[in-house]
């Protein structure tokens, strides 16, 4: 849990408080600024206390054999233990025999925004001999979400809020091998960016050093080029020139990231700091010079968290809804006549 | 050394609104009453603007047979980077003919035709740029020179509570002293409880709110109906140059809110309330419209009404060349 007290830190991160809207208390002599002021601005706060008293809703989704650091990646990102991680598999658990979708939800705030965050893990993916179709599963989940939220939306007495499982992220770990991605990962990926904002990410990076890091990333990113993957942020999806100039630059230089995750303290400098203790130096998690986790967090995070869920719901959502539609000829979905629901029956 | 404690999302409502900044808001508002009332003037008063430069008033021989019309005025305006596009319906003919049987008809037809709209954009297969033409709020203009609400007023409300959010004013106060501003206060707000009548209410207060605004909330509450002025000229009063009305006894002055309650009027439409106006209409009167007409399309009744009938959706618009495109997408995939 987050100590939301901690203004020091975050004013300088954090954009400056919110202002009151600008109302004159009692009658007073005309003020000469009201001639020209009618004050539509105030609208941004309104919808910034609203949005704030209803929270957010976001659910994360991680993929890649096991091994890779997964949770300890998730825990470290929202600063707490929101992903149980599996210390390896012991005599008594068994790696399980299909792909396994396990979803855990979180309420964690910060400076007076609560979040409901979900994390949806996927063990056994990659992990058996025959991996053939181990993405099936997962996309069977993402669509059961999108399925959902169908539901709701044309329910005819709906929700204010329709409660959203959708997955707005899929955070893909690719395995620090050095030379190339793995069929796996190309299958996957394929796939899936066309259900799911994928962001691939390059796991345990500190098994490599900084050249080998940027040529990795360099032959990852034309990989995924040449096999046409599109992941998030996908060019296609960019509003403006503003968002373009941005996301070229993270496209083309900073994705894949390449991250270590640790949830240990160490002293370095003075400072306690989230890291790995090797017999040759501390690795610094947050620390720009060792690992990109911090551009990572600052990317799914603090600037493009809104952005992924809305790709999520206009887009790949809206595709979703699109061929059920269109596969029902025009016609939104019908229950089926299920033990549960049978006296609604059609 | 907090550091470690600080995740980042707390910047998710900046990240929000800073996508809505661009887009822009848009805001729909009615305004219906009795000609002669100031609306037009209001309207020009509350957005700075002056939206019926090119009118032409008819006089009583012309109006004998007009019925009432709708007519839209849009105008786009830009404050500190926020853009908001505004829309006017005017009700004109209203309440004007000798004979008002059902006068509100053309008013309630056009709301309802909107909800209609946006029920057809939303259930169809492209979403992305719907239009929301839905009337958010309306100001309903009362005589001060009656005793109250009168038939016609009594019945337009309750003809059109149900349908969108009804914010009654009394018009021209200036021609009232404070007590009779206060009677007919509480005398419309008597009627407004025996007719049943349902105008909409400001929502409660957070708890965590400071006490100043939680003072100027229940002042807000108090003063309603708002008795309202509205001018767009500009005179000298005090030395300043304050909007308002150049009487021989005296200037009575629009934003001064010991004179009238234009001032609460406009941080209620535009400062504090515009989102949650607009809320209420998607949340309350919309869905309403919407379960109706699911309901009424669908002949079986069901008994628990969260359980999904058929539906047999409203025809689709023929497709433009933008969803046949998506639709040839979606088949090539």
């Amino acid at each position: 849990p987050v100590d939301s007290k901690n203004e020091a830190a975050m004013s300088e991160l954090v954009p400056e408080p919110r202002q009151k809207p600008v109302v004159p208390m009692k009658p007073m002599g005309i003020n000469a600024n009201l001639l020209g002021y009618i004050g539509i601005d105030t609208i941004i706060e309104q919808m910034r206390k609203k949005t704030m008293k209803t929270g957010f809703d976001f659910n994360i989704m991680v993929v890649g054999q096991s091994g890779l650091g997964k949770s300890t990646l998730v825990n470290t990102l929202f600063k707490s233990q929101v992903s149980r991680k599996s210390s390896g598999w012991n005599r008594e658990e068994k790696i399980p025999k299909t792909v396994e979708i396990k979803a855990i939800g979180h309420v964690i705030e910060e400076g007076g925004v609560k979040m409901k965050l979900t994390v949806i893990d996927t063990p056994g993916f990659g992990d058996q001999i025959n991996n053939e179709n181990c993405w099936e599963p997962i996309e069977k989940y993402i669509n059961e979400q999108y399925e959902k939220f169908l539901k709701e939306e044309v329910n005819i007495a709906r929700k204010k809020r329709i409660p959203d499982t959708r997955v707005h992220c899929c955070l893909y770990f690719i395995s620090p091998t050095g030379h190339s991605l793995r069929p796996l990962d190309l299958e996957f990926m394929k796939h899936l960016s066309k259900v799911v904002n994928i962001i691939p990410v390059i796991a345990k990076a500190d098994t490599m050093t900084l050249e080998e890091k940027t040529e990795f990333k360099q032959r990852v990113r034309k990989e995924l080029e040449v096999n046409g993957i599109e992941f998030y942020p996908q060019k296609e999806f960019d509003e403006d020139l503003e968002d373009k100039t941005e996301n070229d630059k993270i496209r083309q230089e900073s994705m894949p990231f390449a991250v270590v995750g640790s949830d240990k303290e160490y002293q370095v400098n003075g400072k306690r700091v989230l890291g790995r203790k090797t017999p040759w130096g501390i690795i610094e998690v947050e620390n720009l010079t060792h690992c990109e986790f911090a551009l990572l967090r600052d990317f799914v995070i603090r600037t493009h968290l809104q952005d992924l869920k809305e790709v999520t719901h206009n887009i790949h959502y809206e595709t979703y809804r699109a061929k059920r539609l269109n596969d029902n000829g025009g016609l939104p979905p019908m229950t089926v006549e299920t033990e549960e629901n049978h006296e609604s029956n059609l | 050394d907090h550091e470690k404690q600080y995740v980042g999302f707390a910047t998710l409502p900046n990240q929000v609104h800073r996508k809505s900044v661009k887009k822009g808001f848009d805001f729909t508002l009615m305004v219906a009453g009795e000609s002669g009332l100031g609306k037009s003037t209001l309207v020009n008063s509350l957005f700075l603007t002056d939206l019926y430069k090119d009118r032409k008033l008819l006089n009583a021989e012309e109006r004998i047979n007009q019925t009432v019309e709708i007519v839209k005025h849009t105008v786009d305006i830009e404050e500190k980077g926020v853009k908001l596009k505004l829309t006017i319906v005017d009700t004109p003919g209203f309440g004007d003919a000798v004979n008002n049987t059902e006068c509100w008809k053309p008013i309630t037809d056009y709301i309802d035709q909107q909800f209609e709209q946006y029920f057809r954009d939303e259930s169809g297969l492209n979403r992305k740029n719907i239009q929301d033409n839905r009337v958010h709020c309306c100001l309903y203009f009362i005589s001060p020179f009656g005793h109250g609400l009168r038939p016609v007023d009594v019945e337009f409300m309750k003809a059109l509570h149900e349908k969108v959010n009804i914010v009654p004013l009394i018009a021209k106060a200036d021609c009232l002293i404070p007590s009779e501003i206060r009677k007919l206060k509480e005398r419309i707000r008597e009627e407004i409880d025996k007719f049943g009548i349902k105008v909409y209410q400001f929502p409660e207060c957070d708890s965590d709110e400071d006490e100043e605004f939680k003072q100027q909330d229940r002042e807000l509450k108090e003063s309603a109906p708002f008795a309202v002025i509205g001018s767009n000229t500009v005179v000298e009063a005090k030395g300043q140059r304050v909007r308002g009305r150049l009487y021989p006894w005296g200037i009575v002055e629009v934003e001064n809110q010991a004179h009238c309650d234009f001032v609460k009027l406009r941080n209620m439409l535009i400062r504090t309330h515009m989102h949650d106006l607009k809320d209420v209409t998607c949340d309350v009167h919309y869905e309403n419209y919407r379960a109706q007409c699911i309901q009424q399309m669908t002949s079986k009744l069901t008994q628990d009404n969260r359980i999904e009938s058929p539906i047999p959706i409203l025809p689709l618009p023929t497709p433009d060349t933008e969803t046949e495109k998506l639709i040839k997408m979606k088949d090539e995939e």
